[in-house]
């Protein structure tokens, strides 16, 4: 037992006398959960957009003031030809122009419809999507302010809710797919790494020929990270609550104990990457190309499983993301406890347990 | 066994699927020798080694090291032998006092007895002035004595060098095979691995491999007249040519 304190005081050395190293383990969580809450958001605010009205009516000005009253729009310019939306584009700022028809309050009286043409900028697709959806939900609302003393005979009136995100935040997106992340890299990368490195040094061989037993190597290895990824957790779901008001809804020890089952089957695929790889920079391509992207790109966190390819969908069961970030979804959010969340806790403990069997195994192949 | 023996090797074999690293070597070390186990890269010399440190297992044969089988009782081997391997194995990024009480830690040396050896070896190599500083910034050479000096922190009867004078200069090789004598005179078997045939006329008995197999063995001085000539080295380019 003293061995493994000696040997964890060393591995807290080596830790915290590499800038590197630290930089990752504390500054990287802080930065992400920033960035991705602040800069990076899929919502659209005072987004620039050009009127180009023919009418200059009184119906036309009321519109274009209801939209410009609305937060998420600017107007950037008035226009007079139709010939300069092109132009207007190339020069992107600006991202949507509303074009008013000719005699718009005229023929709306007398026809009883006239016509809004929406030009978007779809070279961001989903900004285009979104402008024209809440363009399309201010008219709709200013059209029924303007019938709202006749009555229609027949009316289907949808009224939608967003459950567990009424506001529908991004950031309740990025803190769980945040969190995962992190917890992945550094647990994951940074185990890898620091075990390679002793092999790399040489003094792996040292260790594996004095009395201390591998186990104990491994164990005291991977110990600090179990820690320092417990700490991080803590900084994560601090930071949310605090600075993005995101609610947690379920257990907190719950969650304690989600990230730590999360922490310690990343832990085993650190220390099965470090057991096929020679080198640290190795070591760190395999966690980053083999661990981080699938994270990013398949486990949920950006792009929804539902509308992926059948055979993608089936990969993405495999990863241990995909169901973590279920699980913190659910408790964080929807406030659900072990009754909902049994089938995937119980997934990702058998993978938990499948890493670390497959990497003594292979860290055995490899002592001989 | 013999009391004298520390290790004995009786038709030791290592093979790598069809290629065979080790072949069938037989010898023994006397208590307080120093062995030098010779042989070109390749020959098989750091096989060999791994097996009698426990980190390989025979795959034919019988060998025991301070008494214990290489098979059944590594464990116990590992806890009566130091090893420097040749590639400088102390951590950069700790002290040279944090290095010595780690390695002194993961033997199980009583933290009393760390703190009396710190004092001594820093004292022998003369390393007060640097004694709270990172090993990276040492030289080689001081990192080399340190790394020796520190694969004995916990008195191990036979201390296993794998090429531990690799890239340094002749004084500092000097000064290391003073302190090889020195552990030698205190009653620690040494058996080194080298490609310096100069180092090699240190020894008290050598023992040249050549293609897994062992060609040669008996004092320097025998050697040199079995083969009917004056230096270590023309001893090597003869057996080594076939």
């Amino acid at each position: 037992m003293k061995r493994f304190i000696g040997f964890i005081k060393k591995e807290f050395y080596h830790i915290f006398r590499d800038r590197r190293s630290l930089f990752i383990l504390f500054g990287m969580p802080i930065a992400q959960i920033m960035l991705f809450g602040f800069a990076i958001t899929n919502e659209i605010n005072n987004v620039d957009i050009a009127i180009l009205d023919h009418s200059k009516d009184a119906t036309t000005e009321e519109i274009i003031n209801k939209i410009s009253a609305s937060k998420y729009f600017s107007i950037h310019q008035f226009m007079d030809r139709e010939a300069d939306v092109e132009t207007i584009f190339k020069k992107g700022k600006v991202k949507a122009v509303l074009n008013f028809e000719k005699d718009f309050s005229k023929k709306l009286i007398r026809d009883h419809k006239a016509t809004i043409q929406i030009i978007t900028d779809a070279t961001d697709p989903n900004t285009a999507n979104t402008i024209s959806n809440y363009v399309n939900a201010i008219l709709i609302q200013y059209q029924k302010d303007w019938n709202k003393d006749i009555t229609i005979a027949y009316q289907i009136i949808p009224r939608t809710r967003m459950v567990y995100n009424p506001e529908l935040k991004s950031v309740y997106m990025f803190v769980p797919g945040v969190m995962t992340i992190i917890l992945m890299l550094v647990s994951a990368m940074m185990t890898s790494i620091s075990i390679t490195k002793e092999k790399e040094l040489g003094t792996m061989e040292i260790l594996l020929v004095s009395p201390i037993k591998p186990i104990q190597v491994i164990v005291g290895k991977v110990f600090p990270y179990i820690f320092l990824s417990v700490i991080n957790a803590i900084v994560i779901v601090v930071l949310s609550i605090f600075i993005f008001k995101m609610p947690v809804q379920g257990s907190l020890f719950l969650l304690a104990m989600e990230s730590i089952l999360f922490i310690i089957s990343a832990l085993a695929l650190g220390i099965l990457i470090s057991t096929i790889s020679a080198t640290q920079q190795t070591a760190m391509m395999i966690s980053l190309m083999g661990l981080m992207l699938p994270v990013i790109l398949l486990s949920g966190f950006i792009f929804p499983i539902s509308s992926m390819p059948l055979p993608l969908q089936m990969i993405s069961n495999i990863i241990p993301a995909k169901w973590f970030i279920i699980i913190i979804k659910g408790i964080m959010l929807k406030g659900v406890g072990l009754q909902y969340l049994w089938k995937e806790t119980l997934i990702l403990v058998g993978m938990t347990i499948f890493f670390i069997a497959l990497s003594v195994k292979k860290y055995k192949i490899r002592l001989e | 066994m013999n009391n004298n023996n520390v290790i004995e090797a009786q038709n030791l074999t290592k093979m790598f699927g069809d290629f065979t690293a080790v072949s069938a070597i037989s010898f023994e070390v006397k208590k307080g020798e120093i062995f030098g186990f010779l042989g070109a890269n390749g020959a098989g010399k750091t096989t060999a080694m791994k097996m009698l440190i426990g980190i390989s297992k025979p795959t034919a044969g019988k060998a025991s090291v301070a008494g214990f089988d290489v098979y059944k009782q590594a464990e116990d081997i590992k806890k009566n032998i130091g090893y420097m391997s040749q590639k400088f194995a102390l951590y950069d990024d700790l002290t040279v006092k944090e290095n010595i009480m780690f390695f002194g830690g993961i033997y199980g040396v009583s933290r009393k007895r760390i703190k009396e050896k710190t004092a001594i070896l820093i004292e022998e190599l003369g390393l007060e002035e640097v004694a709270n500083q990172l090993v990276g910034a040492l030289p080689l050479g001081w990192k080399q004595k340190l790394s020796f000096s520190v694969s004995l922190i916990h008195d191990p009867k036979i201390v296993f060098l794998d090429e531990p004078t690799g890239g340094v200069d002749p004084i500092t090789r000097r000064q290391f095979w003073e302190m090889i004598y020195k552990a030698a005179n205190q009653g620690t078997t040494v058996f080194v691995t080298t490609h310096y045939m100069d180092e090699a006329e240190y020894c008290d008995r050598v023992s040249i491999m050549v293609n897994g197999k062992i060609e040669a063995l008996d004092t320097p001085k025998k050697l040199k007249q079995q083969f009917n000539v004056t230096n270590m080295n023309d001893v090597f380019l003869k057996l080594a040519r076939g």
